[in-house]
């Protein structure tokens, strides 16, 4: 495979990495094994906004919408209509990603500030159908008893480590679809507004267009991340999609490093264990994470592959 | 180079692998390890603490020890959000191999971890979620739920607003989501049964601040208004109520958690005359209760209220249930059962006992906030024993018709 | 006829509370760019300093100037400190969260989650009865005095040497330096003004909206409401954006409580959709 990004330590740790997440499970306690899956979850949601924010430029808190949405159609359609499994992730993928589409028509014109404050508004929109619309989504209460998922074929889904391994598997797809879009001519001019959208525009470029398709294809992998959640939890909440949630995905790409696809994926793992980890230990974990997104942006504001790359240059003997 | 990616990952790891216990499987003469969840962060987290103090304060009486076992104490933060919940439950039983979990505030999470807890067998005390479902039509095995139900308090109240307050016009306002409908649910229905008409059902968004827009519109022929908020909510409204001029005209009543203990020392007398119901009040005049009241106060430098209460009383159902298990608390299936089938006398709130369906049936506390001693306190006013969580009505009738929501009971034209 | 002039006064008063936070956010966000997810906290730190000073002193003018003094204080300090170097967007979030993170859980270690409150001066408590209109005296004050604000603001603005600094400073930083503007302090001199307008919001609230924990991210996403309806970087964008986001709030509940959920963001996602700067937005 051609190194486009020249780094062989980058497609190393990644080497290392792969090997480390098909071959633990075995050996990892039960409690492990299912936060490694909820790492990967959102590695999924966090790379799907990076297309978004990474690589578009466009910084939006109203992520958490699609990744929600998909939840509760599943939830829906599993409860309540005993759809089967591929019929709930069919229901679930398309609309969201529905919905993306007709969102993004509202916002593909804005950027910057404004773009981050309409995507907020139309997030808070969305919690607030699932908040209200109680016939349908259960208000507050939120719905419960979704059922494991079955395939048809004797692969048992409700196991944790066979789910997990689905769910690395989906990661993995979605990691090489998105890294191949980034890589595709249509990403690259992704990255050229991002840089300058007048300069785009200027050479000839349909910049609208691009942020469009570029809102909709984070809002449908976004939604595959959702999906996911919805069958790990076995129920769905509106706590899924509140403004808070769009944060943390907010957060999960910067802390990762937007623009490379890995960073946010290491980002959401790295926040998910965090936040389990220290809050086994003290009850003041907020004021610690806290402490950690200050000290991140003051030592490595490029997050985390920053701190990858200033490691392995540091170690370099050249 | 590569050992470093190598290194930091495997440093990753191994912290991990470190925090895992060494057996996770629970020896006879080891620790009682008990799993409490509840927020400790966000804005319910001081009603969460107020819950694990209650829980501690219990726990400090008893020794730490039951039995000759030790209690081993573990808290765990759910954020106020149900997946929150579930991942650190699973900790608590996957990891911490608690032998019984106890906690839990919001509705939400009360339904979501029961097929959780169902399919690991393990008995969970709901010591305060409310949802009256979850001992009506979605019971879950492994769930014993040593609180109340949302509507459980309201059922006498209608009766008491009808016949002993002469009320005959009721508007109510609360909270727009299923604690509300249920509460409120639960008062119309007796209400309207003893003659009385409910007038305007308001409802308000949860998280509202300024309740301005809804005291205005309050039907001003109300004989009286009965009421659903707790924390902020019942700061703002009770004080807002005044504000506008509506406590010298419409007298206030509410659901228990709109004049609880948690908000009730910073109202100022705008909250004296308020008549409220549940199943608790710090200022029930029993020797059991002053003295939980009092280590209460001064475990947590705070009043008590229902909040402490509950998981005190869940602390001590477990203790006892294990006591009569003389300390196996392994066999879970024979622990699940002498939780079920526990009786208390003597708890803070009055004599508990649980009803076929799971639920307490316990004294109902009439209570009017008054000041006594400078301060402000829910004296009580009536008690009605041994209420269910079904009122006078027959069980099996009563799921047959549907559970409180925002349209049932509906208005009568 | 009753209802409507108490929803209108209602919703203006609400609208008050709404203006001295949008002023404060309009300031920071609008002119500095800054993207504060901490500016909630200011408020809600603003209502608990405020609390404290009242419950050492009995002195509510004591209370609102101490309290918003104080978390001007803090805003300058990260600013200077902190913020200052960043000028993505990116960096500040993550960095304001981490603070307001901090400074909920400072908030929950030092006065515990329960809701609090302090009474308004006697003078300020009771209602005015006028036909068949009951109204909380209280809120008018609020009414009056954020109109006081913004008059002062105003005047400040446009007509002090040193509300030219300020908008020198933010239409071209580097000839502002140019010319002796001291830059870094006119920054951080705006930024604590922000930060103070915030806090001062929170206390002056404390009488009806009570000083309790959450209250940081409830009322953030209004805040940014606000500015975004009435656009950044504007005052009268901020006044005109509060009013009309207070009625449309209070009416929307009143009128059509089915989507009383919606009432303040769906306004807000259609304004942007048409009119992305706002009502008076300057960029």
């Amino acid at each position: 495979m051609r190194l486009i990004t020249g780094s062989k330590f980058k497609i190393g740790g990644m080497i290392v990495a792969f090997f480390l997440l098909m071959m633990l499970p075995p050996i990892l306690p039960s409690y492990w094994l299912t936060i490694l899956t909820q790492m990967l979850i959102f590695g999924i949601l966090a790379m799907s906004l990076d297309v978004l924010m990474g690589y578009t430029g466009l910084p939006s808190f109203g992520h958490a919408g699609f990744f929600g949405t998909s939840a509760y159609v599943v939830a829906i359609l599993s409860t309540r209509y005993q759809v089967g499994f591929l019929g709930c992730v069919f229901g679930g993928f398309l609309l969201s990603t529905a919905i993306a589409f007709l969102f993004g028509l509202l916002v593909a014109h804005s950027g910057g500030v404004y773009f981050l404050m309409i995507t907020l508004a139309l997030g808070m929109v969305i919690w607030g159908l699932a908040f209200r619309w109680v016939t349908m989504t259960g208000g507050d209460n939120g719905i419960a008893g979704i059922p494991k998922p079955e395939l048809g074929i004797p692969i048992p889904l409700e196991d944790p480590m066979v789910f997990y391994y689905f769910v690395l598997s989906v990661f993995l797809v979605v990691l090489i679809l998105l890294y191949l879009f980034t890589r595709s001519p249509f990403g690259l001019s992704l990255r050229g507004i991002r840089d300058s959208e007048s300069r785009m525009r200027i050479l000839g470029y349909n910049t609208w267009l691009h942020k469009y398709l570029s809102y909709v294809v984070a809002g449908a992998f976004g939604a595959i991340s959702g999906i996911l959640w919805a069958y790990y939890n076995g129920f769905v909440s509106p706590m899924d999609l509140d403004l808070t949630a769009s944060f943390e995905a907010f957060l999960m790409v910067i802390l990762g490093g937007p623009g490379t696809l890995i960073g946010p994926a290491l980002g959401a793992g790295m926040i998910v264990f965090l936040k389990n980890f220290i809050s086994a230990y003290t009850h003041r974990w907020l004021l610690i994470l806290g402490a950690i997104y200050i000290l991140a942006i003051l030592y490595v504001p490029g997050g985390i592959m920053e701190l990858g790359k200033r490691l392995v240059k540091g170690g370099d003997k050249e | 180079m590569k050992k470093l990616f190598l290194v930091s990952f495997i440093g990753m790891l191994v912290i991990g692998i470190a925090a895992m216990p060494t057996s996770v499987l629970a020896q006879e003469k080891g620790p009682i390890k008990i799993g409490f969840f509840a927020p400790l962060t966000g804005h319910a987290a001081q009603t969460g603490k107020d819950m694990l103090s209650g829980l501690q304060v219990y726990l400090k009486e008893q020794g730490s020890q039951v039995t000759g076992r030790k209690i081993e104490l573990i808290s765990e933060d759910t954020e106020a959000k149900p997946a929150v919940a579930l991942t650190k439950v699973r900790k608590l039983v996957e990891k911490d191999g608690v032998h019984v979990l106890i906690g839990g505030l919001m509705a939400s999470t009360g339904y979501a971890l029961m097929p959780y807890v169902d399919s690991k067998k393990i008995p969970a005390i709901y010591a305060i979620m409310a949802s009256d479902d979850l001992t009506q039509r979605h019971r879950g095995k492994w769930m014993v739920r040593t609180g109340w139900t949302s509507s459980q308090p309201s059922h006498p109240f209608g009766e008491y607003a009808y016949k002993e307050l002469g009320y005959r016009k009721v508007a109510t306002i609360g909270y727009d989501y299923a604690f509300g409908w249920e509460v409120i649910g639960g008062f119309q229905r007796t209400f309207e049964e003893a003659g009385g008409k409910i007038i305007q059902k308001l409802w308000t968004p949860v998280g509202t601040m300024d309740y301005g827009p809804y005291l205005g519109q309050i039907n001003k022929e109300a004989d009286a208004v009965f009421a659903l908020f707790f924390g902020a909510g019942a700061l703002q409204f009770v004080k807002q109520y005044k504000d506008y001029g509506l406590k010298d005209k419409i007298p206030l009543t509410g659901g228990g958690t709109t004049t609880d203990e948690h908000v009730l020392p910073s109202m100022g007398d705008e909250a004296i005359g308020v008549m409220t119901t549940l199943h608790y009040s710090a200022a029930i005049d029993t020797p059991v209760n002053q003295k939980f009241a009092q280590a209460f106060r001064k475990f947590a430098g705070k009043s008590a209220s229902y909040y402490g209460e509950g998981p005190y009383t869940g602390g001590k159902w477990i203790i006892e249930a294990i006591k009569a298990l003389k300390g196996k608390a392994e066999d879970r299936e024979k622990f699940l059962s002498a939780l079920k089938n526990l009786k208390i006398a003597d708890a803070p709130r009055g004599p508990i006992e649980l009803d076929s369906f799971g639920n307490p049936v316990q004294n109902i506390y009439i209570r009017k906030v008054g000041k006594v001693g400078g301060e402000l306190q829910n004296t009580v006013i009536k008690v009605y024993p041994k209420v269910s969580q079904f009122w006078k009505y027959n069980p099996d009738e009563y799921i047959k018709q549907p559970l409180y929501t925002r349209d049932y009971p509906p208005l009568k034209p | 006829m009753e209802f409507f002039i108490v929803q209108t006064l209602s919703g203006i008063s609400f609208g008050a509370i709404l203006f001295l936070l949008a002023s404060g956010l309009s300031l920071i966000f609008g002119v500095m760019n800054i993207v504060n997810i901490s500016h909630g906290s200011y408020y809600m730190l603003g209502g608990y300093i405020g609390l404290s000073i009242f419950w050492k002193t009995e002195n509510f003018a004591l209370a609102i100037l101490g309290g918003a003094l104080a978390i001007a204080g803090i805003g300058i300090v990260m600013q200077r400190f902190f913020l200052r170097r960043y000028f993505e967007h990116f960096p500040q979030v993550l960095m304001t969260m981490g603070f307001a993170l901090i400074f909920r859980d400072l908030a929950l270690l030092i006065w515990g989650g329960d809701p609090h409150s302090f009474p308004a001066p006697a003078f300020l408590q009771g209602s005015i009865q006028a036909g068949g209109i009951i109204f909380p005296v209280y809120r008018l004050f609020v009414i009056s005095l954020s109109i006081a604000v913004a008059i002062g603001l105003w005047v400040f603005n446009e007509k002090t040497s040193l509300g030219a600094k300020l908008r020198a400073t933010v239409d071209d930083n580097e000839m502002a330096k140019g010319i002796g503007i001291n830059v870094p302090m006119v920054s951080a001199f705006m930024f604590g003004l922000g930060a103070f307008l915030a806090a001062f919001g929170g206390v002056i609230a404390a009488p009806f909206f009570g000083v309790y924990a959450g209250a940081d991210f409830e009322i953030l996403p209004l805040a940014f409401v606000v500015v975004i309806v009435g656009g950044m970087g504007s005052l009268k964008g901020a006044a005109v954006g509060s009013i009309l986001v207070g009625l449309m709030d209070n009416f929307g509940k009143a009128l059509v409580p089915d989507l009383s959920y919606f009432t303040l963001f769906l306004p807000m996602a259609i304004i942007l959709a048409i009119k992305p700067t706002g009502l008076f937005g300057r960029k």
